[in-house]
């Protein structure tokens, strides 16, 4: 008979999720222990109780043994994170993670002082604003719809920096207009970027698996995505190569890769497609980049040039104390870099003062800021502190929208074009939520997290998984142990992006059509209706009831 | 869908015509009013044509309260036509009080000015009349401009032209252009100001279908112009445009299209003048229009413009026997005012397509 005894010892019953598991059903094949990333379960024995009868009639006995388990390891080091791989390897429904919703972990997963970390998207947030507009100004009898499949749409934003129609050096020369100077380089690519996630965050084969989708959308379909490189450089090979003009190559306040980047650039065939300067990420806004000693292999160290560490990018760009400096440092210098072929654009973390922030770049003298990319709270990261993946951050929905019309207010929308991210995409309806967000104002967004869940990413925002930063991925996605990257099958996951994007870019096209558009509507806040007032209100859009 | 149209021709006629271009095409409107811009003047205003001619419909106090203020900013008045109304019982018109059209001399202290300077005073001072008329209610400036006279009236046409004996062909007013419309109210409160065709510093326009882009290309335009204002109808957008690409821009007329109707970045791409295009797309892309349009626009050099939404989703129609020249929502209107034309010879332009009518009665077609 057992008693209680020590009260604080940690059960299973204080974790996040519960093994349920049928010994009767387990044939003790081992395949669930051995995809157990976390070894949150152990193979052990328990002594039971049980009624045999092994004679030609019944003969019933009850007799004590020991019988071969699968048990649930009670540890906040071990504790299970609901990603189901255990049931996914069971050949016989035997085992599988349940939700336990009287969790205690956050009470004790703080031993040793130490922050909470982890990866994934905000956990906190339930309410989507997007999700309670819809487009209700359909074109019917006064203005017809378009035909989605039959008409030509053209489904491009602008990256890099506009100038106002006065301002463009044009001479009329026999009745026709003649550029005579420079202008800044816009590239129209399609309004759906690939967001930054570094390698080093990702595996190097998923990594590989969006660059391949990449270039496939643009070698095979003509859909002229682009893909950020997050921090953490980029292999050499691929900057010498032709699909570097498919790549915008980012750099963080820890300027990882730079160095290799730097050194590729006399060997580069082509341009890359922009530049990103990131200050800021809405997983957690005013903090740093963190890429755990644990993820950092050994390509890892080679391509960012490091030592075997955990890597912390500072929470700002050293020397940056305003956009004015920001601005004629990095800006100017990432501009130069490139001869002034290449746009370089900025993206922030969305917060309270984004609207200063934006409006400093728009009266930028040099005009040389090319986009200004908002990430929002529900934006997702490879490694971060609980506390300010849930409880730090700004909703990037209304955020864009005020900086829009900010812009409006001066004549000036569209000149640094706006990217709106963070969540966008969480419901996996992509096109819906980019749709929305270009009418509020949004040129084009960026999608991060939605690309590791096409490669088989597990994660959610309701605590699965969410162990980014441990380098225990168990789908082989945010990890480099050479051992769990096996597990993703790069073509596959490449694939599915490549058919996801397909699938996007045919709901855009059922979207534009009803409201008569063959382009982006950009800022047409017209087509929106929402039953929410206060949203309807914060937005300008139109309530309906 | 409004019905729209224009006539222009080498020998000054009277606005029964406009009336005529427009009546067969009753289909497509609903007796919920008629407008028109008349240029290039005869008739009773034909030894005015360089003094600003104001078009006013207003109460007493509107006229008193106009008076004080041309008068306070020394315009003198030269010369005022006053339609006999016919109060014919039973009209449907909602009909003003008062009918102003008055010449003006320019102040004095711009006579010498420049054209310019001359133009920027025209607008201030409708702006500022359109202000003093809209604070208390009392009535409506439509344009001051030299050789240019606005009517716009709520009602069926037909009793509207009875009101004014405008079926009366007196010669005393007659122009060699007129755009006209007659309405068919789907969007908006039936406001006169509301009616194209609009007028702003020599440029006259009026389109029909729907400006999808509307929304956009109201927000870009407030901060573009002071006298980008009222968006009382989307048609607006359509000469505020006009006038920002060929008055403010300064680009040749080939442009316009090109800002309301970019081609694909597909095409673009082709183009030996791709740099240009691509930055006009880029620069004026809150100017694009993104619906079912016929635009007809007339210059401040008499010509006559017309083109279409890049899809054609609206229709429009040119023909002329050498003397006349006519723009049509529908060919009926044209067997109407121009029987004796060749129909063979008429032209329907398509989604890339302008024409120009000069004041030589010139028809130049291109392709954007």
């Amino acid at each position: 008979m057992e008693t209680v005894t020590k009260t604080q010892d940690v059960t299973f019953n204080d974790l996040p999720w519960k093994i349920e598991y049928s010994p009767e059903r387990c044939t003790m094949c081992g395949s669930c222990v051995a995809a157990c990333t976390f070894k949150a379960i152990e193979p052990g024995v328990e002594r039971r109780s049980v009624t045999i009868s092994t004679a030609h009639v019944p003969e019933p006995t009850q007799t004590h043994r020991a019988i071969p388990v699968i048990k649930q390891k009670n540890s906040v080091a071990n504790f299970c994170r609901g990603c189901g791989m255990c049931e996914k390897v069971c050949p016989n429904r035997a085992i599988r993670p349940v939700r336990n919703d009287d969790s205690r972990l956050n009470m004790l997963a703080r031993g040793g002082g130490n922050p909470i970390k982890r990866g994934g998207r905000n956990n906190l947030l339930k309410e989507r604003t997007l999700d309670k507009i819809v487009v209700g100004r359909i074109s019917q009898m006064t203005d017809p719809s378009l035909d989605s499949e039959r008409h030509t749409f053209d489904i491009l934003a602008p990256f890099g920096r506009v100038l106002l129609p006065g301002e463009l050096p044009f001479s009329i020369d026999d009745g026709e207009l003649k550029l005579s100077d420079w202008t800044p380089p816009v590239r129209w690519i399609y309004p759906v970027i690939f967001s930054d996630m570094s390698v080093g965050a990702l595996s190097t084969r998923a990594w590989e698996a969006v660059c391949l989708a990449t270039a496939y959308l643009n070698e095979k379909y003509d859909m002229p995505v682009r893909m950020s490189s997050g921090e953490g450089g980029m292999p050499v090979q691929l900057m010498k190569s032709e699909y570097l003009k498919y790549m915008i190559i980012q750099i963080a306040s820890g300027h990882f890769g730079w160095n290799r980047i730097i050194k590729a650039m006399p060997h580069m065939k082509v341009d890359p497609a922009g530049i990103l300067i990131k200050i800021g990420q809405g997983a957690k806004p005013g903090d740093g980049g963190l890429l755990p000693a644990a993820k950092v292999a050994e390509h890892i160290q080679a391509i960012r040039g490091v030592p075997k560490a955990d890597l912390l990018s500072p929470p700002n760009h050293q020397g940056l104390y305003s956009i004015e400096e920001s601005v004629q440092k990095m800006h100017m210098s990432l501009n130069a870099a490139f001869k002034f072929r290449v746009p370089v654009a900025i993206k922030c973390a969305a917060s309270a003062t984004s609207v200063s922030v934006y409006n400093n770049l728009l009266r930028d003298p040099y005009k040389i800021c090319g986009g200004f990319f908002l990430d929002g709270i529900q934006g997702g990261t490879g490694a971060a502190n609980e506390v300010s993946l849930d409880h730090t951050g700004h909703p990037v929905v209304s955020k864009v929208r005020e900086c829009y019309l900010a812009a409006v207010k001066q004549g000036r929308q569209g000149q640094i074009p706006l990217w709106g991210g963070g969540g966008l995409g969480l419901t996996g309806n992509a096109a819906a939520d980019a749709f929305k967000m270009i009418c509020l104002g949004a040129n084009g967004v960026f999608l991060g997290k939605l690309l590791i869940q096409l490669c088989g990413c597990i994660g959610n925002e309701e605590g699965r998984c969410n162990a980014c930063n441990t380098g225990l991925c168990p789908t082989g996605i945010c990890t480099q142990d050479p051992r769990l990257v096996r597990r993703l099958d790069v073509d596959k996951a490449a694939q599915n992006i490549v058919d996801y994007m397909l699938a996007l870019d045919g709901e855009l096209r059922k979207m534009m059509a009803p409201i008569g558009n063959s382009s982006l509507p950009v800022g047409r806040s017209d087509a929106l209706v929402t039953t929410d007032k206060a949203i309807a209100d914060k937005l300008a859009i139109q309530y309906s009831c | 869908m409004c019905r729209i149209g224009a006539i222009k021709s080498k020998v000054a006629f009277h606005p029964s015509q406009a009336l005529r271009l427009m009546l067969p095409q009753q289909e497509g409107h609903d007796n919920s009013g008629f407008a028109m811009v008349m240029q290039d003047l005869d008739g009773v205003f034909g030894q005015y044509k360089d003094k600003p001619l104001l078009s006013l419909a207003c109460t007493q106090k509107g006229a008193q309260m106009v008076e004080n203020y041309m008068e306070a900013h020394n315009f003198t008045r030269v010369y005022e036509w006053v339609p006999k109304l016919n109060r014919k019982p039973g009209l449907d018109i909602k009909a003003m009080p008062h009918y102003i059209f008055r010449c003006y001399d320019y102040p004095e202290q711009v006579q010498g000015a420049s054209q310019a300077a001359k133009e920027e005073l025209l607008l201030d001072t409708r702006l500022a009349l359109r202000a003093l008329l809209e604070k208390e209610d009392q009535g409506y400036a439509f344009s001051l401009w030299p050789d240019v006279l606005t009517l716009k009236e709520i009602g069926d046409p037909r009793d509207i032209a009875v009101y004014f004996r405008l079926w009366d062909d007196s010669g005393e007013l007659m122009a060699k252009n007129v755009v006209v419309q007659c309405r068919q109210n789907t969007n908006y409160d039936i406001v006169r100001y509301a009616a194209h065709p609009f007028f702003i510093q020599g440029y006259t326009l009026c389109a029909n279908g729907e400006n999808t882009f509307y929304t956009k290309n109201k927000e870009y335009q407030k901060s573009l112009h002071r006298g980008y204002i009222g968006f009382e109808s989307d048609s607006q957008n359509f000469l505020y445009t006009l006038h920002y690409v060929l008055h403010q821009l300064k680009w040749p007329i080939k442009y316009y299209k090109h800002v309301i109707t970019p081609l694909p970045f597909e095409e673009i791409e082709k183009r030996p003048d791709k740099a240009e295009l691509k930055l006009i797309r880029q620069s004026l892309g809150h100017l694009e229009i993104n619906g079912p349009n016929t635009i007809i626009g007339m210059l401040p050099d008499n010509c006559l413009i017309t083109c279409c939404d890049s899809k054609k989703l609206r229709p429009v129609v040119i023909g002329g026997d050498g003397t006349t020249i006519a723009i049509s929502s529908e060919v009926c209107g044209l067997n109407v005012v121009i029987p004796d034309r060749d129909p063979a010879n008429d032209v329907y332009p398509d989604e890339r397509e302008v024409v120009v009518i000069t004041p030589e009665l010139e028809v130049q077609r291109w392709k954007q």
